[in-house]
């Protein structure tokens, strides 16, 4: 997983380069006819043209049948008790492994083939009981998750998803049993954010029967013991005009082809029981048939792979962030100060409160997304990348407030929070950096909203006749009134009113920079935070309106957190965050006016580049201090 | 030796209690369920001696609401051969006591011939520990309770003669896991479904439930400097003559 650094970014930037081209096409080359304009099922992609669509998102999609839970049901008190009684997180920790018994037994269990079909030795869960899973091993030991991630939400996935069925039936059973262990090899010290840079090269044979694989992989999760790896390199690809190029494709190599090599186990910041290593290729002899996928499409099947297992990431985070509001209810239940319990100051109550409308916001995504994925749409590569933005950055909110709720104790190592909030970090860090994947969401939705653009100023009227339905219009389509539970009516007024919003906003910026947008990366920032409020806050009514329908135990209270939520994000938060990029967000005629003139923002960025422009050419600091010493 | 054993489905231990508003019972609903521990160990036993072969099937009961064939599926994944579900309804299923169970169970065993009956030595629900002996007086059987150790022919501190009624203890073993593979492949293994009219067993309630309620919230404690400050502090509570 560590070896996971998105490339979405690269291929969202190529992608958008060409859209953006066609976007612009109507001033450039009038006569050349516009790219096609796709219409999306994706409600994030939508909101990039102000449109509320809504139908992967209500009514709620969680959606398993009784056998499902009752075997989901089955296994996860054995699964608790064997994550108690079986593993050591503290000593993992300490020692920086987890021993192979404790895997094995684990193995048993059947933690290590979760999605694999039976015929193939798995327990043929779907994505909704994987997260369900992913969120009590997440509970207990992330390191261990990412042990469990790295092999089968990465490391064989590929085999899974792209694999022939000669690849399937040969390597399956002894992955999903835990009899072999599997890593994704990606990663490389050039390659990190930009994944298709890869050095790692394969050749084909004289005799045209193997490849021969040369290169290294640094920070590969479970590189140290792992027997099978998913690995990344360069091949020499012929092209229709008959000359080559190289092109990454991606390969089943094991360890027994001889020629692989692994480093020690790196000393890491957290998750430290889970095994980081380099891990070299020398001559290894790759018979042709383990080719994973088409030649020269790597990129696509590390794409593929990437977003197919991303929401075990917010559902380990969910099981994580679970795991600090227990321990702050403990402990706010029981510590007095000033004569008093903890529970009953108010600025207690309310990071408890955040720590929960967190949880839930995150939660309601992870099984909205793995319940879609269930039911076959094919198209959420930004709800998965918003779900592990979003759980990442509110699971280390969360642990980070539980320890400042438990005062000195939280930083003492016996509370057990610091591990988890050392083991959280990564989890902002790998399998796409949140920074690389906001830059993902924005411009892949700009992109989608580009293209509509271009489509419709080559109608009638043109451009001008499009920004005047944008003033006017700004009408979502929505069906709030329709999916939105009554009583949670105001909250989705409010969203309404933001992704009508939102879509200007785009729209303005995309025919203010046109394909410049890619550089304006403080704009895009901006616009993917905000997307991530938007969707969260959809997924957040979804899901209080299910639990009213449903009559949960909890609906009253979901209703009154989500609420809260909507509140918090969309009526203060949102509007300042697009208050940022248009300055005079109030006026529909004054941002239309400055996304003209350009003149908004203007200032702010010019300042920030040429502070940081003036530090880095300085090579550090050039603050003088007030001692002047 | 045919084995029968008795599996309850409980509120998990790990779960926290809570009294329902209206202080009928306890929240059940949306809490995660499991298999009794004790009754857990009881079929543990069983398999054992099945794989021992001292016993030639393990055959798993549960009287109880439509969810019960979940602890079934979890006792045939960890091992039974086959499973009996006696039906009622959820609403009857709260309102059981121990002398239905054991009538239920001299039912079954009469009608499929079972040589032994293994059963937890309480359930943590109710903690009753009623099953085992009325049971056994109702069959007019031997009964070993509280068994910590089972062996056949050994020298234990109690013998009984087959057909028997175990109860089983914390100490006899430690349940082995339902593994997911071992769950699938259970789906496969049969599971009869009785209603339990067909038994023709009155489960009417004997007992009625007035009033539920949390335990008093324990005071806190005090501590005292030495035996002798002990002495002094139990006589002035009245717990020693003074």
């Amino acid at each position: 997983m560590l070896s996971t650094l998105s490339k979405t970014a690269r291929i969202s930037q190529t992608r958008f380069l060409r859209l953006s081209h066609s976007a612009a096409a109507k001033d450039a080359k009038p006569k050349k006819a516009p790219v096609a304009a796709v219409d999306s099922p994706s409600f994030v992609m939508n909101l990039f043209r102000g449109k509320a669509v809504t139908d992967q998102v209500f009514p709620y999609p969680l959606n398993m049948t009784e056998e499902q839970k009752e075997t989901l049901g089955m296994v996860m008190s054995p699964l608790e008790k064997m994550l108690i009684e079986v593993n050591d997180v503290v000593k993992n920790d300490e020692t920086s492994d987890i021993p192979r018994a404790v895997l094995d037994q684990f193995a048993e269990l059947g933690t290590f083939g979760v999605l694999v079909p039976p015929e193939l030795e798995g327990s043929g869960f779907n994505n909704s009981q994987m997260a369900r899973v992913a969120e009590i091993v997440g509970a207990y030991d992330l390191g261990f998750g990412v042990v469990m991630g790295a092999h089968q939400s990465i490391g064989y996935k590929g085999i899974l998803l792209e694999g022939t069925d000669a690849q399937k039936q040969k390597y399956l059973p002894d992955l999903a049993t835990g009899r072999k262990f599997a890593a994704f090899a990606l990663t490389e010290p050039t390659t990190g954010s930009d994944a298709s840079s890869v050095r790692t090269r394969a050749e084909l044979s004289a005799d045209g029967k193997h490849y021969v694989l040369n290169g290294g992989k640094i920070w590969i999760s479970n590189g140290g013991f792992a027997d099978v790896f998913t690995v990344f390199a360069q091949t020499p690809v012929k092209l229709a005009d008959g000359s080559t190029k190289d092109k990454m494709s991606a390969f089943i190599v094991e360890r027994a082809f001889g020629g692989v090599t692994s480093g020690p186990q790196e000393k890491k910041m957290g998750i430290k029981g889970s095994n980081t290593t380099e891990v070299h290729f020398d001559n290894v002899k790759i018979p042709v048939e383990n080719l994973l996928g088409k030649e020269g499409e790597g990129f696509k099947v590390a794409m593929n792979i990437l977003n197919n297992g991303r929401f075990g990431i917010p559902a380990a985070c969910t099981g994580a962030m679970k795991h600090c509001i227990q321990k702050t209810v403990d402990h706010i239940t029981t510590r007095v100060q000033f004569g008093k319990k903890l529970q009953e100051f108010g600025n207690v109550q309310e990071k408890l409160v955040e720590m929960i409308s967190k949880l839930y916001a995150t939660e309601s995504i992870v099984y909205m997304l793995s319940s879609n994925m269930d039911r076959g749409i094919k198209e959420y590569q930004l709800e998965a990348a918003i779900g592990k933005v979003l759980a990442s950055e509110n699971a280390w909110h969360v642990c980070d407030d539980a320890i400042q709720v438990h005062g000195g104790m939280g930083f003492m190592r016996e509370t057990g929070l610091e591990r988890v909030l050392r083991d959280l970090r990564i989890f902002r860090i790998f399998e796409g950096a949140n920074d690389v994947l906001r830059l993902f969401i924005a411009l892949t939705g700009a992109q989608h909203a580009g293209k509509h653009l271009a489509e419709q100023a080559s109608g009638v009227g043109g451009l001008i006749g499009l920004a005047v339905s944008r003033v006017t219009g700004g009408n979502t389509g929505s069906n709030f009134g329709q999916v939105v539970d009554s009583s949670l009516q105001d909250s989705a007024k409010a969203l309404d009113q933001q992704i009508a919003l939102f879509g200007q906003t785009v729209q303005g910026l995309l025919m203010k920079h046109k394909k410049g947008i890619i550089d304006r990366q403080y704009e895009m920032h901006r616009v993917a935070n905000a997307a991530i409020d938007i969707y969260s806050s959809a997924a957040v009514l979804s899901r209080a309106t299910y639990a009213i329908k449903h009559k949960a135990s909890s609906a009253d209270f979901e209703r009154k957190v989500a609420i809260y939520y909507v509140e918090k994000v969309l009526k203060n938060k949102l509007n300042f965050l697009l208050k940022i990029i248009f300055q005079a967000m109030r006026s529909s005629n004054r941002y239309l006016k400055d996304a003209a003139n350009g003149t908004e923002n203007k200032e702010k960025v010019a300042t920030i580049e040429s502070l940081a422009k003036e530090v880095c050419g300085n090579g550090g600091l050039t603050l003088q201090h007030p001692v002047e010493l | 030796m045919k084995i029968l054993v008795g599996v309850k489905r409980v509120v998990d231990y790990a779960v926290k209690i809570r009294v329902k508003p209206d202080r009928s019972g306890v929240v059940t609903e949306g809490v995660q369920h499991s298999m009794n521990p004790f009754d857990e160990i009881a079929l543990e036993e069983a398999v054992k001696l099945k794989e021992k072969k001292l016993a030639t099937e393990v055959v798993a009961f549960s009287l109880g609401g439509p969810k019960s064939q979940e602890v079934l599926r979890t006792a045939l994944a960890k091992g039974a051969d086959k499973a009996i579900h006696v039906q009622v309804s959820d609403e009857e299923a709260s309102k059981l006591e121990s002398f239905h169970v054991a009538k239920t169970l001299k039912k079954i065993v009469e009608s499929e011939k079972f040589d032994a009956v293994f059963l937890g030595k309480q359930a943590i629900d109710d903690d009753s520990s009623q099953t085992a002996p009325i049971l056994a007086g109702l069959l007019d059987w031997p009964q070993a309770l509280y068994a910590s150790k089972v062996e056949e022919g050994g020298d234990g501190h109690m013998k009984v003669k087959i057909p028997f009624v175990l109860s089983a203890d914390l100490r006899l073993n430690e349940p082995r896991y339902a593994t997911l593979p071992n769950i699938m492949k259970a789906k496969k293994k049969p599971l009869k479904a009785i209603p339990i009219k067909d038994l023709g067993v009155d489960i009417k309630p004997q007992t009625e439930t007035i009033e539920v309620t949390e335990p008093p919230v324990r005071q806190a404690g005090g501590f005292v400097e030495d035996v002798a400050g002990l002495v002094a502090k139990l006589k002035e509570k009245g717990f020693v003559k003074a």
